[in-house]
């Protein structure tokens, strides 16, 4: 079967988006511009600023200097691609097979599929119609060779249907940009006066090579079809979604654990073969009378490991009612993560340290019945401020990046708010001579200090602590601190931790 | 392997002693020390069978005032140094994280390396702990409770013998001392810090009484904590039963 190819141009792709959101866009000249070597570039024009004759990659400035009241946008340069992936995937309703010509085009590889609609015309108009009624401006041609399809979309008229085996005559009038050459080889063509594509496709081929290079033959032939062009198709997303519909409604726990067990064992190998593993999943329980129960896990790392979800999942499928019976079952991966296969130990010692599979499951099994929250692991932070010195880390794997301070003691156990003490102290920056903590009265014995720890000023306000290490006549050692000058009106004493 | 079935002879003596080391093998004493594990306890390892610190067993710390529980912190992680000091996890399971994570590091413990958990209640205490000793990716589990009962107890021990991990359960409060199957009881007590006749509050220092310990001799020790190791403590080191109260 002869093979027919679609070439969409999407003149105004950016604006067009722009336009889609705010209406008065659309009846103005307006642009959208990024820096470029220190200066503001536009990088797109909308139809009524190039009427005015605003052009792609000029200065702001310029274009400013032209029209006064020019409303710009800026720019962001993962928008255009995410754009035109998102429309590649929606026109995988037109065909098949839909691959990207960036930065602002569309090729499909139609053949076969025109005669649904009747015909390459009304193809070719239905496409543009529905890319109309959602505010792109969009240019399409369909010809044997995506060459010459891209060529008439762009130079042609606005839907361009070529005949079968016609592509070549319908090519010869245009420029030579319609080879899609690079941009100096184009120049150069015009300034030997070859304006028109006629005028140097019969030139013998070694002297096109020799003058224009290689990658001119390779666009000719592109355009001809005696090469075949390459085209990358854009793939849609596959959710990882499992489904077991019962014969008959089930309603046991039994057949429950069994349906788990048989999804969780084929989504798992769909899984392995993708080199991914699950970080969240859901199972859902479709029941007769239309409810919809369902059950969340979450593991701390990606796993494909069937035996360990089963087990967090085991603890809550108890919750699943299923009422007057469950028809289908759907497991479904929500979020997913990369996980490349590790080689396996000989022997599992204990010394896996944090990267140990069995430790991130004990994490995930606890996490399954006590909460996420209640497991931490702390890292070490760059702050003298003691409740600001450590911070909890985000993953088991999480590395620290700088190291613990050893200089200072500090007490083992601390309260997790420090806790009014009664002192007498003798003079300013002595440290106190007795304190009376929960009704019990110490006397120091030994001090160190004062160890003055200011309020990062840049975190939080507030006034400065001046900490002790003390000891008390039965040997026990405590962490006070006094928050406040001494000669303040409202300084106060508390006691924050105990040392070993 | 029990090497009871070997012995042909009829000695009473050598059979009782085959029974006894096979015994103290099962309750997680070795007779032989894991390269790199030895905990320098100095003259209180003699307490133990083959003078080792038993390291597949879970241990039971007491202590009644908030002073008392940070000494006990203190001495268990000067322990847990020495076994984790091959990059080993650690599992602290409390009510509320009430360790400062910063001090750990100056009883030579990585504090990333100690995961904390925090429970609400008693059962999910107990829940976890006898999870993560069971995890043989575990080397420590500290776990702090208010109370345990035999059974609990009992549990935990059946756990570790087959991970083979430490246990320490820190118990607060004197109130609800009974009988358990952990290895030992301990009682942790500061002492004035060794301060070496300079002003200040020197290092640590703690009045180690080993309250109970399975086939092995209870008694009190003195030992301070210096420059990353345990320091006996000579002047009054006694190894005195008499003092040790029956009740407890």
């Amino acid at each position: 079967m002869e093979s027919r190819f679609v070439s969409i141009w999407f003149r105004y792709l950016s604006t067009d988006w722009f336009s889609m959101r705010n209406d008065t866009l659309r009846e103005n000249p307006f642009v959208i511009r990024a820096p470029s070597h220190g200066r503001m570039v536009v990088t797109a024009v909308n139809a009524k600023a190039e009427a005015d004759g605003l052009t792609k990659g000029m200065a702001l400035a310029d274009a400013r200097a032209l029209l006064p009241d020019l409303e710009v946008m800026d720019d962001d340069p993962n928008r255009v691609q995410s754009l035109l992936n998102r429309i590649a995937l929606w026109c995988i309703r037109f065909t098949p097979f839909v691959a990207l010509d960036p930065p602002d085009g569309l090729i499909f590889d139609a053949s076969g599929c025109t005669y649904l609609w009747g015909g390459d015309e009304a193809y070719l108009t239905d496409i543009r119609r529905r890319f109309n009624d959602k505010g792109f401006t969009a240019r399409l041609a369909i010809a044997d060779t995506p060459g010459a399809a891209w060529a008439l979309a762009r130079f042609g008229k606005e839907v361009t249907v070529v005949p079968k085996g016609k592509h070549l005559e319908a090519i010869l009038s245009l420029p030579p940009e319609a080879l899609r050459l690079e941009e100096s080889i184009a120049l150069k063509l015009h300034k030997l006066g070859l304006h028109q594509i006629h005028q140097f496709i019969q030139l013998p081929r070694q002297s096109l090579r020799r003058r224009f290079g290689p990658q001119m033959l390779v666009r000719i032939d592109q355009v001809t079809g005696v090469v075949k062009e390459h085209l990358e198709p854009v793939r849609p997303v596959v959710p990882y979604q499992e489904r077991l519909p019962c014969i008959e409604p089930v309603s046991t726990y039994t057949s429950i654990t069994t349906a788990l067990q048989q999804l969780l064992i084929t989504l798992c190998e769909r899984l392995r073969q993708d080199q991914m593993g699950i970080r969240k999943v859901v199972f859902k329980s479709y029941r007769v009378d239309g409810q919809v129960p369902e059950v969340t896990i979450s593991t701390s790392r990606p796993t494909q490991h069937v035996s360990h979800l089963f087990k967090l999942f085991e603890p809550k499928l108890g919750s699943i009612d299923p009422g007057l019976g469950i028809e289908l079952f759907v497991l479904e991966a929500l979020q997913v993560d990369d996980q490349v296969p590790v080689q396996e130990d000989i022997w599992h010692g204990a010394d896996g340290g944090l990267d140990n599979t069995e430790l991130a499951e004990l994490v995930d099994r606890l996490a399954g019945r006590i909460g996420d929250q209640a497991i931490s692991r702390f890292l070490p932070e760059e702050h003298y401020w003691p409740e600001r010195s450590f911070r909890k880390a985000a993953s088991l794997q999480e590395k620290p990046i700088t190291t613990w301070r050893t200089d200072k003691v500090r007490p083992v156990r601390i309260l997790s708010r420090p806790e009014r003490i009664e002192v007498t102290a003798p003079i300013p920056d002595y440290p106190p001579m007795l304190f009376r903590y929960k009704g019990k009265l110490h006397k120091v014995v030994y001090a160190d200090g004062p160890e003055r720890i200011e309020q990062e000023w840049w975190l939080q306000q507030g006034q400065h602590r001046d900490y002790y290490t003390i000891e008390d006549e039965s040997g026990c050692r405590y962490w006070i601190f006094r928050l406040g000058h001494y000669d303040d009106i409202s300084f106060q004493w508390f006691l924050h931790g105990f040392f070993a | 392997m029990s090497q009871l079935a070997t012995i042909r002879s009829h000695n009473r003596a050598e059979i009782r002693s085959v029974l006894q080391s096979d015994i103290l093998r099962l309750q997680g004493f070795r007779t032989n020390q894991p390269a790199g594990k030895h905990i320098n306890l100095g003259s209180l390892l003699s307490a133990f069978p083959h003078n080792i610190f038993p390291t597949s067993a879970v241990h039971e710390f007491v202590s009644e005032s908030a002073e008392n529980l940070a000494a006990t912190s203190g001495f268990v992680s000067g322990i847990l140094s020495t076994l984790m000091n091959d990059g080993g996890i650690t599992a602290w399971i409390s009510p509320g994280i009430s360790i400062f994570p910063p001090a750990l590091k100056q009883f030579g413990i990585s504090p990333e390396q100690v995961i904390f958990i925090e429970v609400r209640n008693e059962r999910d205490a107990l829940w976890t702990i006898e999870e993560a000793l069971k995890c043989k990716a575990i080397t420590c589990v500290v776990g702090e409770l208010n109370s345990i009962s035999f059974n609990a107890s009992r549990r935990l021990q059946l756990s570790v013998e087959e991970s083979h991990s430490t246990g320490f359960i820190l118990k607060k409060g004197l109130r609800n001392v009974g009988t358990t199957a952990c290895v030992s009881r301990w009682k942790i007590d500061p002492l004035p810090g060794l301060t070496d006749d300079l002003p200040g509050v020197g290092y640590p220092a703690w009045r180690v009484e080993l309250l109970r310990v399975r086939n092995g001799k209870p008694g009190i020790w003195n030992i301070g904590w210096r420059n990353g190791a345990f320091v006996p403590i000579h002047q009054e080191s006694m190894n005195t039963e008499t003092q040790i109260r029956k009740a407890v």
